[in-house]
């Protein structure tokens, strides 16, 4: 490395002369030494001159101390010898930001009660948000549906393969292993009552009613909710949202439509793939260990098949589209500057979807309950 | 004085390519102990991929580069970290870390090389860089998203200045500022290159900054350095860029400024009050 043996930095008090002689290296390395030992001599300072003439090598933050010790001593730069011209700049340069800077003071105690009504605050305006955000989209909604030129074709296809089709596989593969072994628990159960054979049952009731739909919208809700909050938060923290309304356009319209669309369109495609997929891991797992053939547990399964329970699972599909959709774009356009705040909001986005998912299930699980579906 | 050892940064044959866009093609390029180096160049012609190759953020597809006599790419990891203690770098669009104030930004190199610093001394140099950027005091609080754009440009090299580096590397650093706050900066680097030795590598499209305080001028164009001079030779070179570029209205005006006013750099940081 460039640097030389670091010559210690001093500073020595030559009474007789009534000079300050700074020697050495006035620089980065050894600001923890020097502080201190500037700060001490204070006022001491105070009319007297600086020799500067042994300073090795001055970089800005030994500069900043010579500038204190100028500030504290009252004292100008014509009271600086041996210094040379560059110095001399670097130092006065120095000297002019030194102005008293107010950091914001400590944290107390009755801070925590103005926090506590900040964030209640904050809640009810959540709400309102949220509200709001729903009558805009709402409103919006069905303008954009009745006029198919509106439809930002290209857009809307792309969002449907990114929610839908790339979401495929996973679905497929975990709705299958779900549908395996609930099948499997519930055969072992039944088996003991010599009642195996309900297990058919057992799988497509629950795939074909809740599982189904419910798998799609959690997983669509990890997925999709994020993706949505960090694609239009990151556009929201580069201004690129301000860029739209500028342009004449609604970022209504023209990012959270065509969200909304695809996953409309794609939540129940895979809610019914995810159906099949379920039951088809029960038959599997019937014909592997439980002695049920194929052919049978599609005979079982035609003879015990009611197109209700299809009914009660498809039904809440488009709904939770929509509360995964509404929540992921909204989220996204309460991202603030930092990116940061893309993070805060794509994990809140993503709680929030599935938390409502579940509750809006067991409400309607209730509500079909009540109507004897 | 043009030994080897007076070259702070070698670059030969340089090739740079993003996909089958060749960047630059066999590009050379030395940059001296203490000198502010202009760069400049149409838009696109590759200065700010050059420069993110000297600094060793993309490794080249071609060629080498040396800084300070080593070359980053075959040092290992904490020997490559000792050196790149030692760049300043300013970035086009800022890169300021936007969950942290500005202050902190500016702590955050102070906090990992020198731990031994306490909060307060913390604070004491950070102000001092964002006093020296140009910013006023309360900016220290700010985060860069409450920062006008010139402001953000400001306080990116206030960060840049907080190890006070042996080389600053700066793309387009008073682009959107304000005229006065330009030529102030431009004042301020030429006190802290006097001052500090600091060796400069400045891309640059703002006449005036070239004409006030480059030492030398390195023009950019078909993916080489064309040129790589005093002003007053560049002005001369023969090529239709070049010509258009110092002889089109605005590197008239910028000439004619600046030959109303004393030439050499130094001279002016002593004529003129300092900064900001
Ligand atoms: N990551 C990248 N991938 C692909 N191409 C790139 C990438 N970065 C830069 N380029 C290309 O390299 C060329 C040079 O870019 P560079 O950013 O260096 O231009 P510049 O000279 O700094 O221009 P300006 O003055 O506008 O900042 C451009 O044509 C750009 O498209
Ligand atoms: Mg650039």
């Amino acid at each position: 490395m460039a640097t030389p043996a670091t010559a210690g930095a001093t500073m020595t008090l030559d009474d007789a002369g009534n000079t300050l002689r700074l020697a050495g290296d006035w620089t980065l390395a050894q600001f923890t030494r020097l502080q201190p030992q500037t700060e001490r001599l204070g006022k001491r300072a105070a009319g007297r001159r600086l020799d500067l003439s042994g300073i090795q090598r001055l970089d800005s933050a030994g500069a900043l101390l010579i500038a204190t010790l100028l500030q504290q001593g009252e004292l100008s730069l014509a009271q600086i010898d041996g210094a040379s011209a560059e110095q001399q700049a670097l130092i006065k340069a120095t000297l002019a930001t030194l102005r008293p800077v107010s950091h914001p003071p400590l944290r107390r105690w009755s801070d925590f009660l103005h926090r506590v009504g900040q964030a209640s605050m904050e809640l009810l305006d959540q709400v309102r948000r949220l509200l709001g955000f729903v009558g805009q989209v709402t409103a919006t909604l069905p303008g954009a549906l009745l006029r198919p030129r509106r439809w930002r074709l290209t857009s809307l296809v792309h969002h449907i393969e990114q929610v839908g089709l790339d979401a495929l596989p996973i679905i497929a593969l975990l709705t299958f292993m779900v549908g395996a072994v609930i099948t499997f628990l519930g055969a072992v159960v039944l088996r003991d009552f010599g009642a195996s054979v309900f297990a058919v049952e057992l799988v497509s009731f629950s795939f074909l009613r809740e599982f189904g739909v419910l798998l799609t919208a959690i997983l669509l809700a990890g997925r999709t909710a994020s993706a949505f909050t960090a694609q239009i938060g990151a556009m929201k923290s580069r201004e690129e949202i301000d860029a739209i309304r500028t342009l004449g356009m609604d970022p209504i319209q023209v990012l959270v439509i065509p969200r909304l669309l695809a996953l409309l369109v794609a939540l129940p495609l895979l809610t019914f793939i995810a159906m099949v997929c379920g039951i088809l891991g029960g038959l599997v797992i019937c014909a592997m260990s439980l002695d049920i053939s194929p052919a049978m547990f599609l005979a079982r399964f035609q003879d015990t098949f009611e197109i209700r329970h299809f009914i009660v699972g498809m039904i809440k599909a488009p709904v939770f589209a929509m509360v995964i959709g509404l929540i992921g774009c909204l989220e996204g356009f309460k991202v603030s500057g930092s990116a940061e705040s893309v993070g805060q909001r794509t994990t809140s986005s993503v709680v929030q979807a599935i938390f409502m998912v579940i509750l809006l299930d067991a409400i309607f699980a209730l509500v079909f309950q009540e109507l004897g579906w | 004085m043009s030994g080897s050892d007076d070259l702070v940064i070698q670059v030969r044959g340089l090739v740079n390519q993003f996909g089958s866009q060749r960047v630059h093609d066999g590009l050379e390029l030395d940059v001296r102990r203490g000198e502010i180096l202009g760069v400049v160049g149409g838009s696109g012609t590759g200065k700010s991929v050059l420069m993110r190759a000297i600094v060793g953020l993309r490794e080249p597809d071609g060629g080498s580069v040396r800084v300070f006599g080593q070359n980053l790419q075959a040092l290992p990891a904490a020997r490559r970290r000792q050196v790149e203690r030692r760049f300043g770098v300013l970035f086009q669009d800022g890169a300021l870390f936007s969950s942290l104030t500005v202050g902190e930004n500016v702590q955050v190199p102070l906090r990992e090389q020198y731990p031994e610093l306490d909060g307060r001394q913390r604070d004491m140099l950070s102000d001092l860089k964002i006093g020296l950027a140009g910013l006023p005091a309360d900016a220290a609080d700010k985060y860069p998203s409450q920062l006008s754009g010139g402001m953000r440009k400001r306080a990116a090299l206030a960060r840049s200045l907080a190890l006070d580096p042996d080389i600053l590397f700066l793309d387009e650093p008073t682009a959107g500022l304000d005229p006065i706050g330009a030529a102030a900066f431009d004042q301020l680097l030429g006190t802290l290159r006097d001052a500090l030795g600091l060796t400069v590598f400045l891309i640059t499209h703002d006449l005036d900054t070239l004409y006030t305080i480059c030492d030398r001028v390195a023009v950019l164009a078909d993916k080489k350095v064309l040129v790589n001079a005093p002003l007053h030779e560049v002005e001369a070179f023969d090529h239709p860029w070049v010509q258009d570029y110092f002889h089109g209205p605005r590197g008239r005006a910028a000439q004619a400024a600046s030959s109303r006013q004393p030439s050499t750099p130094a001279a002016q940081n002593e004529t003129r009050t300092p900064p900001l």
